[in-house]
Formats: C-alpha cells, sequence, structure tokens
C-alpha cells in the first residue's frame, strides 16, 4: 500500500533549510539585542555591555540564562490558557515570514540544486502581509489574558496601531506591484539584478514602506504598545521569565525579517552591485548572495536602531493623525502616480 | 489514501470541530479565536483547490482584520457570563426553528443547484483561483458588479463615519 507519494529527498531538504533558517533568525534576534544595547552605547557616548566575555559577546546567552532561570508566575485571576497561548503566537508569526524569503539563488551540493528558498509560492508578497496582519494576535491576546488594565491597554493601542499602518503598507506594496508585475519575492530580486534597483524606481514607496515596517514592528519612535511611562510595560507586564523573553525576542525576530523584506524588495535582495553573478561559481555566488542580502539587512537594523535612540517617541493622536491623513494619502498618490508613468512609458 | 485526501479529511474535521466550538463556547473571546481558526482550515482548503490568492486574501481580509476588529470590540465591551442578557426560551425555540429552516434551504439549493450538479472539484489543477486568471474574469467578465460593490463599500464607510461624528 502507498500511503504517501511524496519525494522525500525533497522534504528533507526543505526541512533541513527550515531548521537552518530559523536558526541563523533566532541567534541574530539574539545578537541583534547586544547590537542595539552597543548602538545606544555608542549614541549616548557610552561602553555597553562589556563584562561578560570579549567586548561583553557573551552578554545575549547570560541574558537568555537569566530569563530561564526566572520564576514563571502565572496571575491567578488570569486566562490560563491563553496567557501561554499569547507569547507562542508571537514567536509563531515573527518566525513564518522566513518561509518565502529567497536567501540566496541555488546551492549545488551532493549533486542536487538546492533552492535557498523554503517556498516560492506566486503569492509572495501577499503571504508576508497575511503573516504581518496576523502579528497583532499575539499582543492582543496576552494583553487581554493578562486581565490587566494597563496590558489591556496596550494591547488595543498595538492593535488600532498595526491595522491602521497595514493599510499604508498595502498601498506602497501596490506600487510596487505594478512595476514588477510578480507577487514572488524570487522573481522580484531576479528581475532587480538585471536591471536597477528598485529603491531607484520607488523612492516614495520605500519611505512609507519603512515607516510602516518600524510601526509594524512596534518600535520606537512608534512604540506606544509598550510606552513605560504611561502604562507601566505595555501588554507584557504580567509576563516573567522565558514568555517574557519570547515577547522581546519576537520583537528582534520581527525587525530582523521586516528589515530583510525591504532589502529584498527594493534593494536587490542577493544581488551583489557591480558584479555579474553569472561569471562566478555557482557555490560562490551562492554563498557571496547570502552575505551581500545580510550585509543589506544588518544595515537596515542598525538604522532601526539608530532611529529609536534618536527619536522621541510619539503622542498617540499624533501616531494616528501621521497614519492616517499623511501616509495613507502619500501612499495614494505614489501608487497613482506610478501607475500612470507606467501606463505611459509602456504606450 | 492520497496526501490530498489525508489534508482534506483534516481541514474538514478542523473547520467543523472549530466551527461548533464557535457556537458552544462560553466566552466570546474564545469564539472569536475559534472563528479565526475556521478560516485558517478554509484557507486550507482553497489551497487544495490551487487556490492561493483566494487563501491568502481569506486570511489578510478576515482573519488579519476583521476579526482583529471583532476581538477589538469584544475585549473593550469586557462580556462575561454576568453581563449575558437572559434570553426568554421562545426566543430560543424560534431562533432553532428559523436556524433550521435556513438550512433546509441552504441543503435543498446546494442539491439542485445546475452549476455544482455532477461536477467535482479540480484538486491541485484548477487555475482559476490563482491571481492572473482571477484578475482577468474579475476586471473584464464582471467588472461592472465588481466597480458596484466598491461602492457599496464606500458607501458603508461613509455610514460609519456619520455615525461616528453624531455627539
Amino acid at each position: 500500500m502507498q500511503l504517501l507519494t511524496l519525494d522525500f529527498a525533497l522534504v528533507l531538504e526543505k526541512l533541513i533549510l527550515i531548521a537552518i533558517v530559523v536558526t541563523i533568525a533566532l541567534v541574530i534576534a539574539m545578537y541583534s539585542t547586544y547590537a542595539e544595547r552597543k548602538v545606544a552605547a555608542f549614541m549616548q557616548d557610552r561602553r555597553g555591555p562589556n563584562r561578560a566575555g570579549p567586548f561583553g559577546i557573551l552578554q545575549p546567552l547570560a541574558d537568555g540564562v537569566k530569563l530561564f532561570f526566572k520564576e514563571e508566575i502565572i496571575p491567578s485571576h488570569s486566562n490560563r490558557g491563553l496567557f501561554v497561548l499569547g507569547p507562542a503566537l508571537a514567536m509563531l508569526t515573527a518566525m513564518m515570514t522566513c518561509a518565502v524569503i529567497p536567501w540566496g539563488n541555488h546551492l549545488e551540493l551532493f549533486g542536487r540544486i538546492i533552492n535557498l528558498q523554503i517556498a516560492d509560492i506566486n503569492i509572495g508578497i501577499l503571504y508576508v502581509f497575511g503573516v504581518v496582519s496576523l502579528g497583532v494576535y499575539g499582543i492582543m491576546i496576552g494583553g487581554w489574558a493578562s486581565n490587566n488594565k494597563f496590558s489591556l491597554l496596550a494591547a488595543l493601542r498595538g492593535a488600532s496601531q498595526v491595522i491602521s499602518y497595514e493599510l499604508a503598507m498595502g498601498v506602497s506594496i501596490i506600487a510596487l506591484i505594478m512595476l514588477t508585475g510578480s507577487l514572488s519575492l524570487k522573481t522580484i530580486v531576479e528581475q532587480q539584478m538585471s536591471g536597477y534597483w528598485n529603491i531607484i524606481y520607488q523612492p516614495l514607496g520605500f519611505f512609507i514602506f519603512f515607516v510602516c515596517a518600524l510601526a509594524e514592528c512596534n518600535r520606537a519612535p512608534f512604540d506606544l504598545a509598550e510606552a513605560e511611562n504611561e502604562l507601566n510595560m505595555g501588554y507584557h507586564q504580567e509576563y516573567s521569565s522565558m514568555k517574557l523573553g519570547f515577547y522581546l525576542f519576537a520583537e528582534y525576530v520581527n525587525m530582523f525579517m521586516s528589515c530583510t523584506i525591504m532589502a529584498t524588495l527594493y534593494f536587490g535582495g542577493y544581488d551583489i552591485p557591480f558584479l555579474n553573478e553569472s561569471t562566478l561559481d555557482p557555490n560562490l555566488a551562492g554563498i557571496l548572495g547570502i552575505i551581500a542580502l545580510f550585509a543589506k539587512s544588518f544595515f537596515l537594523i542598525f538604522v532601526f536602531m539608530w532611529i529609536r535612540w534618536t527619536l522621541p517617541r510619539f503622542r498617540y493622536d499624533q501616531l494616528m493623525r501621521l497614519g492616517w491623513k499623511s501616509l495613507i494619502p502619500l501612499a495614494l498618490i505614489n501608487m497613482v502616480v506610478t501607475a500612470l508613468v507606467a501606463l505611459w512609458l509602456n504606450k | 489514501m492520497s496526501t490530498s485526501e489525508i489534508l482534506f479529511w483534516f481541514l474538514s474535521v478542523l473547520a467543523l470541530f472549530s466551527a461548533v466550538m464557535v457556537l458552544v463556547s462560553k466566552n466570546p473571546v474564545h469564539s472569536v479565536l475559534w472563528l479565526i481558526v475556521v478560516f485558517f482550515s478554509i484557507s486550507g482548503h482553497y489551497l487544495l483547490l490551487n487556490a492561493q490568492f483566494l487563501a491568502i486574501v481569506n486570511i489578510i481580509v478576515y482573519a488579519g482584520a476583521i476579526m482583529v476588529l471583532f476581538l477589538f470590540v469584544i475585549m473593550l465591551m469586557n462580556l462575561n457570563r454576568e453581563s449575558e442578557p437572559q434570553k426568554n426560551v421562545w426566543m430560543k425555540l424560534f431562533g432553532v426553528i428559523s436556524g433550521g429552516l435556513l438550512l433546509t434551504i441552504f441543503v435543498s439549493a446546494f442539491r439542485s443547484s445546475a452549476d455544482i450538479f455532477d461536477k467535482t472539484a479540480q484538486l491541485n489543477d484548477g487555475d482559476v483561483g490563482l491571481i492572473k486568471n482571477l484578475g482577468k474574469v474579475l476586471f473584464d467578465q464582471y467588472a461592472f458588479p465588481f466597480e458596484i460593490s466598491s461602492v457599496l463599500f464606500l458607501s458603508a464607510m461613509v455610514g460609519a463615519v456619520v455615525i461616528g461624528k453624531k455627539e
């Protein structure tokens, strides 16, 4: 009896790829916390963490161990199941994006061509968009299940913020899709490899996308959901131990993923500037491409941190005004102008 | 059983189970969360039919936007068992009867409809749900109804703003 007709080699290949990508994303998120402190210290003329290991490089490990050994408290009036589900969902939705990102071109190992993308689906950008729109559930469920006024307020703030900024983000992506004519991230990268990067065609679109990405990641200056001076700690106030760690960690994973998406959409993905990759050995080109993608995304992460330690937090009404009255009209204008120009050039 | 059959049965059981859980959950927040599971399993069915665009739009629109607003409202109202209005026994009875009648109509319409009679779903090789084909059909064959529905949405938005502006 044949139960499943699967290509088991392919399944194994994809499983290994998923494991590697998830591990790398987690390690990068871990070291983003270290980088954040170092960047903050640099901006404020301090030294930053420098005790654990050389240059404080073991600090994230020390933090992780500390979080694991903390006492785990579940508030007695909370909704137990949902209280545990909240951080798990936050982490899951943060990691899910990595499935459609093309991390590199391909490698040739053991006589197989290994595509460095977990799934090349023809709705790539929409998938990312769907996962981003689900990201709010981690915050909302956690905030509500804590049975705490501050947490609930923070959760509602977070949800309305994410919904508001999703619109402008969606419209700025529409302008990009009109130029590329494809929703697959791999196709978009390949177009940029043979032509110019999309940032040249869509500077305003990138700006809008970038601001919205800051808001979707709940990063300063849009970190209203965890505004400590008005809401204590925001939606994760009742959390302790590794559940708190998951929330904090999910923010950094989100940041890494959105920076990689931006690098893929607007900065050519794994394209190395001023170099024709097809002249190189495919394995070498694949590895160099991965390095190029990571370099671009690390630079964007640095910009995220730079903004966090430079700009003060928005007030809530300012946040909503910026989203609805500035970014959405701007994105709509960008979309209409792009459509007109594309139509005019195609004539 | 092939892979698609296993997936089909799994998704169907999941969809029906969570739909029942939406109804029997005492806590409205749980109901909303089960409804999200229903949407996910329906999206899974779309994927089995190779309708990737429909699947992801179902998730973006329903699970990602509408359900968030549902949760929003329910969390703000803080519904719980004490504040739940006690319904009249007669109301419940009429509710059951009208619901049952609606179900009968649906089943009979579904059984005799010429559009679906004697046709089976195209597993994996159907391509009408892909974004290209769907777009062509929507903006070509059904352009007028599509535009009319956008006017409907606009009027709903204007109505919401008018109600919201009222003191």
